[in-house]
């Protein structure tokens, strides 16, 4: 599969960064251990974790004793592979607070995800893990430029979600102003990023898309706002993706990574090197593993990243598998940290397709589309097995603005995306153009695979 | 001397045709004339209306989409080589059209088909110059029936 592979200097002055505001500034020594200092520091506290989750939650005692390990059988980084995994499945099992390891009355924060199906899972913070938290999103706020004396927009929902909260710490423990303008109403973001003149916005990448069409609705051209970059993260995006919305408000943009289960925000977050997102690995110990085999990938290879929190204290969790698909990339980075850096999530190990062999994620065919479309059209991708061959049919929207009478035109554009889908990919698929809103939506969000080969076999 | 035409994307499948007509008759819209164009896997159905500006509205509220292009109409003599004049005219001026359809109108003892072109200023004066009798908007929405 082929990857956006940056070059390995920094972002370039552009839309209203100078070169000052894009200084390398490094806030914590401990991002720059050398591999053979963070290895020991990890063990050690790997070791405590392992332990205390022996001793003090009940799953992970009877998790560990199936297994026939015991605290004191970690003696090296390598024997992580003896540990058992932890799905999301075991933290529903768990509901609601199951897998705490300190009493109750110690915690000081409560966070949920509220999974698209089944139950919410809720997580744990002690006072301890709330500072540990706010340092971990400070790191990857000032990697990516955020200094004392800015003003940060958050369009992040305050709430069980980790992603208002977390980041408000973090911005806080930089020294930098904040909006807490929260997320919805979004005519009103854009009257506070004009009126205000937030330097910084911090949202979802496709909130922001959202911010900049109600922005141009309005009458304000988002390249006129005063902002300066943005931190995006809590969802998959593209490479195009960032370009398009880089452009639009003439902006620097930064991607960042974490999942409530591991802590939420400050697990990975990208310097100004921009050639991946640098994993806190004093804080998180990661695997890549092929998720059918969950033996490790090769070196560089696409796998499903899982995270071992290293210092957690409310809720310490063992190989945590995210479904996340990624890959690490271990060579040095000019920037002088030396955490491994992940790539964006190209993604989940749940969308993976496999066609005629190759593995195949909805974010490609949205990849493509982007290319073809400029903005992101709705699609859905459907998959099946007449014969012994799959096959798949993209059905995709059409956009009043790429509609035309001629006949011509229609099928040209059929062809590119049928093209792009082929180049990114590597997979010959059916396009079809359908009408506009005619693909179902589930809750706000688009469904976007149909797999008949599923319901085929059974 | 141009006419507004709406053309509507059309999925190629059972019942797609009857829609908009439909939301059409609903709304008191009557179609002066249509034309359909398709492929084995969607179909691009090109209306003239009166009132184009409603008809837009009442097709885009029921969830199509919907452009509106300039077309021309021209008169065509009704005997044998009226159409190949006009052909004959277009070609001569290295005239593209980029689709056609004949057009259910009637005066006197000619006929009238409706030509997209990709240039339509360059078009009409052009068929002007040649002598063609360009419909009116005017005359298309008053001589037809409804
Ligand atoms: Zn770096």
């Amino acid at each position: 599969m082929a990857g956006v592979r940056l070059a390995a200097r920094p972002v370039a002055p552009h839309g209203k960064l100078t070169a000052f505001d894009l200084e390398n500034r490094i806030l914590s020594p401990d991002e720059c251990l050398s591999r053979c200092e963070l290895e020991a520091l990890q063990l050690a506290r790997l070791r405590q974790t392992v332990a205390r989750a022996y001793e003090r939650v009940p799953h992970y005692r009877d998790c560990l004793r199936r297994h026939g390990v015991g605290p004191d059988d970690v003696r090296s980084l390598n024997d992580i592979a003896r540990l058992p995994f932890t799905t999301k499945d075991d933290l529903r099992d768990n509901y609601p607070l199951g897998m705490l390891a300190v009493p109750r009355e110690n915690l000081a924060r409560v966070h949920g995800s509220s999974g698209t199906t089944g139950k919410p899972t809720f997580v744990a913070y002690t006072r301890t893990d709330l500072d540990t938290w706010a340092r971990l999103c400070a790191r990857f706020l000032t990697a990516g430029c955020l200094r004392p004396g800015h003003l940060v927009h958050i369009a992040f929902g305050y709430g069980l979600f980790t992603g208002g909260f977390g980041l408000h710490a973090g911005v806080e423990h930089v020294g930098a102003a904040i909006v807490p303008a929260a997320s919805g109403n979004t005519p009103r973001q854009v009257t506070l990023l004009h009126d205000l003149g937030a330097d910084v916005l911090i949202c979802t990448p496709s909130y922001a898309v959202n911010i900049a069409e109600v922005a141009a609705a309005e009458g304000i051209e988002p390249s006129e706002l005063p902002l300066k970059f943005a931190h995006f993260g809590g969802e998959p995006w593209t490479e195009d993706m960032r370009a398009q919305i880089e452009q639009a408000f003439g902006i620097v943009a930064f991607d960042n990574y974490g999942l409530s289960e591991i802590i939420g925000p400050g697990v990975s977050g990208e310097c100004v090197y921009r050639c991946g997102m640098h994993i806190q690995e004093d804080h998180f110990l990661v695997e890549c593993v092929d998720p059918d085999t969950l033996e490790p990938v090769a070196e560089g290879d696409y796998g499903e990243l899982v995270f071992t929190t290293l210092t957690k204290e409310a809720m310490p969790i063992l190989r945590y598998r995210t479904r996340d698909i990624s890959r690490l990339d271990r060579s040095p980075c000019a920037c002088g940290r030396t955490g491994v850096r992940m790539s964006r999530v190209v993604g989940r190990t749940d969308d993976m397709l496999i066609i005629r062999g190759v593995n195949v994620f909805p974010s490609q065919i949205e990849e493509a589309l982007l290319r073809v479309e400029g903005t992101a059209p709705q699609y859905l991708i459907e998959v099946d097995r007449p014969g012994s061959l799959d096959e798949v049919t993209v059905r995709v929207e059409i956009r009043p603005q790429d509609f035309s009478d001629k006949m011509s035109q229609m099928q040209a554009l059929r062809d590119r995306i049928d093209r792009e889908i082929h180049s990114v990919t590597g997979v010959r698929v059916t396009v079809e153009l359908v009408e506009p809103l005619t693909l179902e939506r589930y809750a706000g969000k688009a469904r976007r695979v149909i797999d008949r080969r599923v319901t085929r076999l059974q | 001397m141009k006419i507004p035409q709406l053309s509507l994307f059309l999925e190629n499948r059972p019942g797609q045709l009857g829609h908009p007509c439909r939301e059409l008759a609903n709304a008191g819209i009557n179609i002066l004339t249509l034309s359909l164009a398709d492929t084995q896997q969607f179909g691009i159905l090109r209306l003239i209306v009166r009132d184009w500006k409603r008809a837009k509205e009442v097709l885009e509220g029921a969830g199509h989409v919907v452009n509106v292009t300039d077309v021309v109409a021209i008169e065509v003599p009704d005997r044998p080589g009226g159409m190949a004049e006009l052909m004959e005219a277009l070609e001569s001026a290295s005239i593209n059209i980029e689709y056609m359809y004949a057009f259910n109108y009637r005066r006197g003892n000619d006929a009238a088909v409706v030509i997209r072109f990709d240039d339509p200023d360059a078009a009409l004066a052009i068929l002007q110059k040649a002598g063609f009798k360009i419909v009116s908007s005017t005359e298309v929405f008053d001589n037809m029936a409804g």
